[in-house]
């Protein structure tokens, strides 16, 4: 057991594991930020008296929901950068992470925007009611009364789509970013596979550490934040 | 949306309908600028030359490229929703039972694989089984790695569609003295399971949409399949575009029979029915007794998707 | 009782979707039960390649490629005619699996005789010498040799050493770009999005060799490793003489210089001949 135990520390010191997830948090974090913007732009659109901003917003939603995200990838890679030869970075490293960032924020921003709307369907419509009654018109009805509400009525599937965006941060490897983690866990047992076990549940432990506080937040948040009717 | 309409603005007066005209004219232009720019830097491009796009629409495209590799997702899909409930009921009753330790060991292993990538599990298992000599190791790894993500995800949605449904169920069983195990197996599970449809079709979209994963552990599936044909013909760009279409077609059909379902169902349980959100991961907030109880994430996000 | 039916329904539609699927697809073309048995007589199993074109690659429902056409060779010598083969997809990784779980009878898929592997398997062989070379854009000057590199764009295939031997041993700065196949690689050279792709010298020639690539790029023709191409064989068989007999006997009566040069023609391609055509090592 010691012996298995200095060899396993011994492989966690060859490679940088911590780097990986690093990678992956970055990924996490850049397309969490942008989704969250075009999520809601798209959600205003969807809830906007507007039938032509309605429609731009409904079909979006119902094609990248229903995309694969493996396909946005590989599309990102073979159509966009290969065929098309649009580049985003001339470091290569930077180009495809670029890329992946691009690839998870289009697709979690469809659920960004049907969580938003879940919220707004939590407020009440006495509110809105309220909100017309002393004179506001649409957009300053929903920047004031309407999305704060229903930001926190959203908290929860917001937390949801944040799990799911960083447990999918590792499906970037299919526009070739190969410093995440997926692939090192891929490099790792492939050199190494005596130890796949081993190197199997330190990858899944640490996805789950990172993955758990998320959603202890977020229930402690939306519980918290939850507008009391 | 007729509901939703109501909720946010008044019924428009001659001036607002106006605006509401205009900003019709000036959105629908602005779509379709962008749209128009989309296509006119493709043009630019050549990617509407007949050429890119014949070799798609040849038998043998279909013949030896598309469709089988439609039917190899279909397979692995198919297997992996059947397993997916089993596991799913299995665990979700595992985690209302009366033993705490088959609670603790249920809630163990429902966490566990709710927090780990599907990716990273079916790497895993793909390397696992090719080590030991399996066959077909690719469509195992698809199917035991879809099974376990959204089998723990069905369980999360047994037990809150048990936990949603009105206490006097539970109660009433017991009063016509049925033991505990009963009235979750002849009272509460048929419910909550009634209840949890339109859910489970929606997690449908969810394992269809994953069996894609499959193409980065080289599984034939249609868009490895698409690859595969686009490389050949240097058409990647047409070939996955037909490939999004049939992922998306397929899947908008699930969606749509899931928002029927669940507005059909409604009514006839005494639990909430809902549409997942179709992401996975729908029940972050339930069973901690939330402002909702248990179960309001997926009411919640359900509504979302009931247009 | 409406409910019980529309829980039925979606049960029946769930079944009828897990039946539907139960036939899985062959994803390029016919699978090996369709080729055999027609005749009734004794079949036998070859692993190839189904994605390398000019090696082994499946076209819609033909087998194509250098491999393929010694395979056909050797199979007729060891008394199985075209359609008594059955064509099997080996996949780099599987190729001993599927070897000792007799998945196969024998593997030519650009499979390399190492000591590692004869741990495993049994070789016949070689009957090609391929090295490790460069595939570069037709008009492209300044790339000769793996030094060239230097600050360059690489596209190599996931999981294959051959691209981080060149950034351990020639070119540190160069930039590498995996992708799970070689198809993907050159596409992207054509698109000039990246500036070589490297592996085994007659891969690349049979990629310059497709229709679709033809014209537009090149084999540098320097290769820096020595790669011999055996027949895999499970390690208790009784073929390997045989199967060297007849791989001599295919060099010896032109066949086999003529599958090198039908499978790469128009790229301009011949393999180094210092080594090839090969001598077979004796049996174990």
């Amino acid at each position: 057991m010691g012996d298995f135990l200095s060899q396993f520390g011994e492989l966690f010191a060859t490679y940088d594991v911590p780097g990986a997830f690093w990678v992956n948090i970055q990924l996490t974090f850049w397309a969490a930020i942008f989704s969250l913007v075009l999520g809601t732009v798209l959600a205003l659109m969807r809830i906007s008296p507007i039938a032509s901003l309605q429609w731009a917003g409904t079909s979006y939603v119902n094609i990248l929901r229903n995309t694969p995200l493996t396909v946005i990838m590989t599309f990102l890679f073979l159509a966009v950068w290969t065929q098309l030869q649009i580049t985003l970075s001339d470091d290569f490293a930077q180009n495809f992470f670029r890329f992946g960032v691009i690839g998870l924020t289009v697709y979690h921003a469809a659920f960004v925007c049907e969580a938003i709307r879940s919220g707004v369907n939590t407020v009440p419509l006495g509110q809105a009611e309220a909100a017309r009654a002393i004179g506001l018109s649409f957009l300053p009805a929903a920047r004031l009364i309407i999305l704060p509400q229903a930001f926190r009525g959203a908290i929860a599937p917001l937390g949801n789509t944040l799990i799911a965006l960083l447990k999918n941060s590792t499906v970037v490897v299919a526009v070739s970013v190969s410093t995440e983690a997926s692939t090192l866990m891929r490099e790792m047992i492939e050199s190494n596979a005596n130890f796949i076990y081993a190197i199997f549940i330190l990858f899944a432990l640490g996805f789950a550490v990172l993955v758990i506080p998320v959603g202890l937040l977020t229930t402690y948040l939306s519980n918290r934040l939850a507008v009391r009717r | 949306m007729s509901t939703q309409k109501s909720v946010l603005f008044d019924a428009p007066g001659p001036r607002a309908r106006r605006r509401i005209a205009l900003g019709n004219v000036v959105g629908a232009l602005v779509v379709l600028g962008v749209a128009a720019l989309v296509v006119a830097e493709l043009a630019r491009k050549g990617q509407f030359a007949a050429s890119l796009w014949e070799p798609i629409f040849t038998s043998a495209a279909w013949q030896y490229y598309f469709i089988p590799g439609l039917q190899n997702t279909l397979r692995a899909a198919g297997y992996a929703v059947v397993g997916a409930v089993l596991f799913g009921l299995i665990f979700g009753s595992g985690r209302l039972a009366r033993s705490g330790a088959v609670r603790w060991v249920s809630s163990v292993v429902v966490e566990f694989f709710r927090a780990v990538p599907v990716l990273l599990m079916m790497i895993f298992f793909w390397l696992l089984l090719g080590f030991n000599q399996v066959p077909e190791p690719a469509f195992l790894a698809v199917v035991i790695a879809l099974i376990l993500y959204n089998g723990s995800v069905i369980a999360e949605l047994v037990r809150s569609g048990v936990g949603n449904l009105p206490k006097g169920q539970s109660e009433a069983g017991l009063a016509v003295g049925l033991t505990g195990g009963q009235v979750l197996r002849s009272i509460q599970l048929p419910q909550a399971l009634i209840a949890m449809l339109p859910a489970l079709v929606s997690q449908l979209v969810v394992v269809l949409k994953d069996t894609a994963l499959g193409q980065i552990i080289a599984y034939p599936e249609l868009l490895r399949a698409a690859q595969t044909f686009g490389n050949g013909n240097s058409n990647n760009l047409q070939t996955l575009a037909v490939a999004a279409v049939i992922f998306i077609v397929i899947n908008w059909a699930l969606t749509a029979v899931a928002q029927w379902l669940s507005r059909y169902l409604s009514g006839r349980t005494s639990g909430t029915t809902a549409a997942g959100p179709g992401i996975g991961n729908p029940t972050v907030a339930a069973g901690t007794g939330g402002p909702g109880g248990p179960g309001n994430a997926i009411a919640a996000t359900g509504d979302a998707s009931a247009t | 009782m409406r409910t019980r039916h529309a829980g039925a329904a979606t049960l029946a539609a769930l079944t009828a979707l897990t039946l539907a699927a139960c036939g899985g697809g062959e994803v390029g073309g016919g699978g090996g039960e369709e080729t055999g048995g027609a005749d009734g007589g004794e079949t036998i199993k070859i692993g190839i390649k189904f994605d390398q074109p000019g090696l082994g690659y499946q076209d819609g429902s033909e087998y194509t490629g250098f491999d393929t056409d010694v395979a056909r060779y050797v199979a007729e010598k060891l008394g199985f005619s075209e359609d008594q083969i059955e064509w099997v997809e080996a996949p780099s990784a599987n190729r001993e699996t599927m070897l000792q779980t007799g998945q196969v009878d024998m593997i030519f898929a650009t499979y390399s005789i190492t000591d590692e592997r004869k741990e495993q398997v049994a070789f016949a062989g070689p009957y090609f010498i391929a090295g490790q070379d460069l595939l570069v854009a037709e008009d492209n000057t300044d790339i000769t040799g793996p030094d060239d590199l230097e600050g360059k764009n690489l596209c190599s295939v996931t999981g294959s050493t051959s691209a981080q031997r060149i950034k351990d041993e020639y070119a540190e700065g160069v930039q590498l770009v995996e992708r799970p196949g070689y198809a993907e690689c050159v596409t992207a050279l054509t698109a000039g999005q990246v500036d070589a792709v490297t592996t085994d010298d007659i891969i690349l020639a049979g990629l310059a060799a497709q229709d679709a690539n033809k014209g537009k790029v090149k084999v540098v023709g320097n290769p820096f490793s020595e790669e011999n191409y055996g027949v895999g064989l499970p390690q208790d068989n009784d073929r390997c003489e045989d199967i060297n007999a007849a791989i001599t006997s295919m060099i010896e009566d032109g066949a086999w210089e003529e599958a090198v040069t039908s499978n790469t023609e128009g790229t301009g391609y011949t393999p180094n001949a210092d080594l090839n055509p090969p001598t077979t090592d004796a049996c174990a």
